[in-house]
């Protein structure tokens, strides 16, 4: 679409070459309603700056839970940078998911101190539970995904799993798991949108 | 000051303030609905209070009950914590059914509700607040000072406690070269592991001639066990953000960033709200003090990756790239942050140099040790009796933090017990595991080092008999092994094969030769890594086979792990002296591996037994071994 | 200057200058995987750490500037000892299947190995299993073999400015791939193969096609014919241990027949006629004013690809005549076939390039079968075609020179300079020049235009008309280029440039990424003599001088430009901006 209008403005043999009126192609100038306008406002406010890629890839996933790749691209030529600028930055850093996660965000975390006051046995039976590993974080119902988070600050009430923005601390596998069950159940009550 | 034990009344001197914590820990425990029940009880009891803070009537008599949350007071263990002034009764693992009580008989009826003290486990005495109570006493808040008792989301309290006068002070009656000269008078090191004199870094970007220049924020706080810059950031947001502008001003950058771990969403908000106070007043912007100079502060968020807080690596990430370190030189004091003079301060650095400005050079001196003046903020976790954000002195020994102010070191069951210290950790991934033999070592930059550990950003994680060593070094193999950037093959590669070893250790697949294998990349990767993550990557390996050799040598030539914490290597069996034959275990065990008649000892099956450890944790007589 | 002792020894170097290169002044060697000597250091492998006055520290020599004073110590037993152990970790995840890589006995790696005698027993191996990707049909992306060193990334990045390769992931999981999950064929790839030409390992090779040009040799229905590009001869050499810009036309010529191909042509004779179509059009444009300003040459399949995927607003500007390889392609199976009266379709023609996008090229749009068939059925890069003269028993440096077979095969120093940057707008000056004056040029080497500056310009005289060139080679280049005369079209200012040569790779096709290993600037040096020299010993040294050129103009294709020449010899172009960089 796009390349039909620049050939079509441009495509003429006998034009003069000096008064040809062509500017630099770039996606970014077409004419077509952004596809993302979320996305596009995000960007606007950063001034599509490729400096901001960070935050603004933060306040996307925000707004996705993830970032699907069509989305990265769409950054990039938001940002007139290369797609593989954007996937290598995004790929790098921990907190951003290629992937779609689940509904309910489970950290544990697995600094030192919850460490050694025993995360593990807890993690293992989250994961049990939920029927999930570290490679498939997600429960198939996108209800759930189970990461660790190597420290939340909170080592004082260690051993400490976080479910979306609660803090539970001194946790023991069955507490956990009671934990997990009163979200399901909250659920199946009154599901979240 | 009235005793805990005393039944009168109390006076109402100064105004009287409800500071209710809300640290992480405090939050995590309900301080939120407390805090909310407090605001409800207090307006029902027909007291005029006020959440808000006014300058004009501060410390007035009379003056409305003033109720604020605070930022983490550092008593994480025996949260949620609520301070009542002027009398500085501190109630500890207060739940909302004790709110009426304590407005009931405190707040109207100037008495003590004995049973929210905190008791000394030492002495069984209770303790009325914060001078009473070893947790505090031992410790000399300096950074923390603020923390806990202001509200953190208000300025004007922050500039009641003489807030914005160091930065004043910098910007409009000190030179650069002034400022440079007094930090480095004050013999300030970063606190953020490496342990650089701040004044040199400083001078070395000030005498650089760029016409832009940049100061950065370290609080990438990203240590497994660490969370001092968070509790600074989230209880004194103003002395980071006040810090900052000294550093610019002493090196001549007008732009400053804040770059703050994602995890900490709190610190963020807080940070960001700062910045937005300080613009508001005029101490940010292109009239700073009304210096006519420039000063603007921007809060950025990590987007989690551990070696973002190496600086270069930082410095990618700001930029929009990948968090790759870049080799020194240049170092950023000469090329940093858009290919201009940078300086990167961690968190606490900054704090302490607002106190150094206020108070001089000499007076921070007067703290720490020679080689290492001041104080440092440590989290204090693990197991230990009270765990939380501690303050002490360069010079401190060990068995000060663990024993006196830690309250001791609890075993499986969380009893105290003069035994059950085993190990502490400090320095987080990059330091490493102190033995008892190191109890009495004063804690500095330079004597840590010569013991093969760092002080790191200050984690300390106390560990007790139970704890397995070469599970320990594979944990924090692991997370180095996970937040290499992949980028120099000797961490990316290396610390997969350390680990891979450790995991054949553990799981007793090991021989002579996985030991000599270990060391010897352990050693590779410690000398040929490019950056700091790398370098210090196999420390915790290091001192764990420098000073738990024995263990390393069960777990290999023996195939048992000493503490039974390593499920491959367990061998539980019953001690038939201490077994009762009470049938708890035999009861609990998920594989019917245990037999025995009642009153009789029991017996182990191996053949059946899955050494998960049930009948270890069951059994109250401690009769079972190897697990 | 600086002075320092690297073992001992005293060095005094520029400020700047890395303890890597210092060491080489005095003969020192210290071992790298990571650093090319044209690139800048990624410090990723470890290798070349080196001692500073016997210092307790490691220091990595590639990115470590030498500084006044120091005393380096580039071996000794604990550096050799932490390179052994980097060597054995690079190895624990490298498959070990040198026998049957692409690289073997020209891998970085490998050699490093060898030198250090690294065991193979006593550390875990991790080797992924991951299917390789042969999308493009040009280049191969072995991900297995691939040390995470980020050469090729930088290349494809900065040098070029495709962006189809990038690090991915962290740490453990770090991977070089082209970004998003997809092949490489759907990324910007050009195929231009500098990721190939610089990888230090067997990751990223050219797709070996000879096999099937084994097939067609032994088929006795096909009749094989075969040409070789302009900077071949200057490079195969070194695949037998020759000097760099060795010419070896002559022991090509003789060393193809003897594999059996049954023709031999000259792909310079096919450069020759490139230049005269593209002169032509540059004559129409300048002088006639018929047609777009600047002319932009457009004999390298990279930049085409590279143009229509990001440069598209220049389309016009093209030259419409095909390269070299395609006209001679269509050529051999017309005007060839008809005068020794072949079957064209029984005629099998491969090319020798010094270029993995060659292998595009083939079947880049309908216009490369003008012939009614495929026009150049294989490509086969400079490297394939070394490696079938090993296979075939050839002793190829003695063997006696050959001569190419007449009707296609003369060729002109102006047709041999393609190989070279710059060479492709001297050889079309040269002809322009007679074209538009009825003279020859004064002094023919136009020698701004030569030499290995990322942009030249040039002003040349055209009977009293100033024509301005400009040069780029590194797609990097090409946008400086370009935006200056957007800028000026914008402006509604003059053109800049009447006429510009660019070419993908960094000197010219002598630098391709389908020429032998091992190529840096010096190399690149030596090969643009060599092509240089091949120019000057020439008698014939303008394309439209070109006997067997003037006799197929005459005897085929008429005018320059005319009806048939547009037919066979000239292409179109498609904007294809599926994705911006």
């Amino acid at each position: 679409m796009i390349s039909n209008l620049n050939l079509e403005t441009q495509g003429q043999p006998e034009a003069a070459p000096a008064s040809a009126p062509l500017s630099k192609p770039s996606t970014k100038n077409s004419l077509a309603p952004a596809p993302f306008p979320k996305v596009a406002l995000i960007i606007e406010r950063h001034g599509r700056k490729p400096a901001r890629l960070v935050p603004i890839l933060q306040e996307v996933q925000e707004e996705y839970r993830y970032l699907p790749p069509d989305i990265l691209s769409y950054v990039a030529r938001s940002l007139n940078i290369a797609p593989a600028r954007v996937f290598g930055v995004a790929t790098f850093y921990a907190h951003f998911a290629i992937k779609p996660k689940g509904k309910h965000l489970v950290r544990l975390c697995d600094g030192t101190a919850c460490h050694v006051k025993d995360s593990v046995p807890i993690l293992d039976a989250i994961r049990f539970r939920l029927g999930v590993t570290e490679a498939q974080p997600t429960t198939r119902d996108l209800l759930f995904t189970v990461e660790t988070v190597a420290c939340l600050g909170a080592c004082g009430l260690a051993p400490v799993l976080v479910v979306d923005d609660q803090v539970y601390g001194a946790m023991t596998p069955e507490k956990a798991l009671a934990v997990l069950e009163s979200v399901r159940e909250q659920e199946r009550k009154e599901p979240s949108p | 000051m009235i005793g805990p034990s005393t039944e009168s009344a109390l006076p109402a001197i100064g105004r009287r303030r409800v500071i209710v914590c809300a640290g992480t820990g405090c939050v995590a425990n309900g301080a939120y609905p407390v805090f909310q029940a407090f605001t409800d009880q207090i307006k029902a009891a027909g007291i005029a209070a006020t959440t808000e803070f006014k300058a004009e009537e501060s410390d007035q008599p009379g003056a409305p009950l003033r109720l604020n949350q605070s930022g983490c007071q550092g008593f994480c263990q025996m949260g949620p914590l609520v301070t009542i002034l002027p009398e500085g009764i501190l109630y500890t693992k207060v739940r909302l059914a004790d709110v009426p009580e304590i407005v009931a008989s405190t707040l109207v009826g100037h008495d003590i509700v004995k049973r929210l003290l905190y008791v000394d486990p030492g002495t069984k005495k209770p303790c009325q607040g914060v001078a009473e109570i070893p947790f505090y006493q031992r410790q000399q808040r300096f950074v923390l000072r603020e923390c806990g008792t202001i509200d953190p989301a208000s300025v004007e309290e922050y500039l009641t406690h003489g807030g914005y006068t160091a930065a004043r002070k910098a910007i409009t009656a000190m030179t650069p070269e002034g400022i440079c000269r007094e930090i480095l008078q004050s013999g300030l090191r970063g606190r953020g592991g490496g342990g650089f004199p701040t004044g040199r870094k400083w001078e070395a970007a000030r005498t650089q001639r760029s016409a832009k220049k940049y100061v950065i924020c370290n609080a990438d706080e990203g240590d497994p066990g660490a969370f001092m810059n968070r509790s600074v950031m989230e209880g004194n947001p103003h002395s980071v953000l006040e810090g900052l502008m000294i550093a610019a001003r002493a090196i001549g950058a007008d732009e400053t960033l804040i770059y703050v771990r994602t995890e900490y969403p709190l610190a963020v908000a807080r940070m960001k709200q700062a910045v937005k106070d300080a613009q508001r007043l005029g101490f940010l912007g292109t009239n700073a003090f009304g210096s006519g100079q420039t000063f603007t502060c921007e809060v950025l968020e990590g987007a989690g990756a551990f070696v973002c807080g190496e600086e270069t690596a930082m410095i990618a990430s700001i930029e929009g790239h990948r968090g790759m370190p870049r080799p020194k030189p240049p170092f950023p004091a000469q090329s940093g942050l858009w290919g201009k003079p940078t300086i990167i301060n961690n968190v606490e650095t900054l704090a302490h140099c607002v106190r150094i400005i206020n108070e001089g050079a000499e007076s921070f001196r007067k703290l720490g040790t020679a080689q290492s003046p001041g104080t440092k903020t440590f989290a204090l976790t693990g197991h230990v009796a009270n765990t939380g954000l501690i303050e002490v002195p360069f010079g401190t020994t060990l068995r000060e933090i663990v024993i006196q102010i830690g309250g001791g070191i609890t075993d499986r069951r969380g009893r105290i017990g003069p035994n059950n210290f085993k190990a502490v950790q400090i320095g987080g991934p990059s330091g490493g595991c102190l033995t008892a033999d190191h109890l009495d070592l004063p804690l500095d930059y330079d004597s840590l080092r010569s013991v093969g550990a760092m002080i790191g950003s200050g984690g300390l994680v106390a560990m007790n008999q139970k704890t397995c060593m070469v599970s320990i070094a594979r944990f924090f193999m692991d997370f180095t092994q996970r937040e290499s950037c992949g980028k120099c093959v000797l961490c990316r590669e290396g610390t997969r094969q350390m680990l891979t070893l450790l995991d054949d250790i553990i799981a007793g697949r090991a021989t002579g030769e996985t030991l000599v294998l270990l060391e010897k990349l352990a050693h590779a990767v410690q000398k040929g890594s490019l950056c700091g993550l790398g370098k210090s990557a196999p420390n915790p390996v290091l001192t764990t086979l420098r000073y738990f050799r024995a263990e390393y040598d069960a777990h290999v030539f023996h195939k048992c792990c000493p503490t039974g914490q390593c499920k491959a290597l367990a061998k539980p069996s019953i001690d038939a002296d201490k077994c009762k034959g009470c049938q708890a275990c035999q009861k609990k065990c998920p594989v019917g591996a245990i037999t025995g008649d009642r009153k009789q000892a029991h017996v182990i099956d191996p053949a059946k037994c899955t050494a998960c450890g049930t009948c270890a944790d069951t059994c109250k007589f401690d009769a079972v071994v190897g697990v | 200057m600086i002075t320092a002792r690297i073992n001992q020894i005293e060095v005094q170097v520029p400020p700047g200058t890395s303890i890597l290169d210092a060491a080489r002044r005095v003969q020192v060697n210290i071992p790298t995987l990571c650093k090319h000597r044209d690139l800048l250091p990624t410090a990723s492998c470890g290798i070349c750490i080196v001692r500073n006055k016997g210092g307790n520290k490691l220091i990595r020599a590639c990115c470590t500037p030498l500084e006044d004073g120091m005393e380096i110590t580039t071996h000794d037993r604990e550096i050799v000892e932490v390179r052994r152990s980097t060597l054995e970790l690079i190895l624990s995840n490298h498959p070990q299947a040198c026998l049957t890589c692409g690289r073997n006995g020209e891998c970085e790696l490998q050699t490093l190995a060898a030198d250090f005698n690294i065991p193979l027993e006593s550390i875990k191996r991790y080797v992924k299993d991951v299917p390789p990707d042969t999308s493009t049909g040009s280049i191969i992306l072995d991900f297995t073999k691939c040390i995470k060193c980020g050469r090729c990334v930088q290349v494809c990045q900065d040098v070029q400015n495709v962006w189809a390769l990038s690090l991915l992931d962290r740490g453990i999981n770090t991977r070089m791939a082209p970004a998003g999950d997809i092949t490489l064929a759907e990324s910007p790839c050009v195929k231009c193969g500098q990721c190939s030409a610089h990888c230090p390992t067997g990751a990223i090779v050219e797709n070996d096609e000879t096999p099937s040009v084994w097939e067609a040799l032994h088929d006795p229905e096909k009749i094989c014919v075969v040409q070789i590009a302009p900077s071949v001869r200057v490079t195969v050499g070194e695949a037998f241990g020759l000097p760099p810009g060795t010419n070896l036309t002559r022991k090509l010529y003789a060393a193809l027949r003897r594999l059996g191909f049954k023709a031999v042509f000259d792909t310079n004779f096919s450069a020759d006629v490139t230049i005269v179509e593209e002169a032509s059009e540059f004559i129409e444009r300048f002088v006639h004013q018929r047609g777009p300003l600047p002319l932009i040459t457009s004999c390298c399949p990279s930049w085409t690809d590279f143009m229509e995927k990001n440069h598209y607003d220049f389309i016009d500007n093209f030259s419409t005549a095909k390269s070299p390889q395609q006209m001679l392609g269509v050529l051999a199976k017309t005007y060839y076939a008809e005068r020794l009266k072949l079957d064209p379709a029984k005629i099998f023609m491969v090319s020798i390039m010094p270029c993995t996008a060659k292998k595009y090229e083939l079947s880049r749009t309908e216009e490369m079968y003008a012939s009614g068939h495929k026009d150049v059925d294989v490509a086969l890069t400079t490297r394939e075609l070394a490696r079938m003269l090993k296979q075939s028993g050839i002793d190829f440096l003695n063997l006696a020179d050959g001569d190419p077979d007449s009707i296609l095969g003369e060729y002109s120093g102006a047709g041999t300079i393609f190989g070279a940057t710059g060479g492709v707008m001297e050889a079309a000056l040269r002809t322009a020049y007679f074209y538009a004056t009825g003279k020859k040029l004064a002094k023919i080497e136009v020698e701004s235009v030569r030499g290995l500056a990322g942009v030249k310009e040039g002003q040349i005289d055209v009977g009293g008309a100033k024509v301005r060139v400009a040069v780029a080679h590194g797609l990097a280049n090409v946008e400086k280029v370009l935006d200056r005369v957007r800028d000026a079209r914008q402006r509604g200012l003059e053109t800049p440039y009447h006429f510009i040569e660019v070419m993908a790779c960094p000197g010219g096709c002598i630098g391709g990424g389908g020429q032998p290993y091992g190529v840096d600037n010096e190399r690149r040096k030596l090969r643009i003599a060599g092509m240089y020299q091949d120019d000057a010993d020439r008698t014939i040294r303008h394309s439209h001088e070109n006997p067997e050129v003037i006799r197929l103009y005459e005897d085929f294709l008429g005018k320059p430009l005319g009806p048939r020449a547009h037919e066979l010899l000239h292409t179109r172009y498609t904007a294809r901006p599926l994705y911006k960089r």
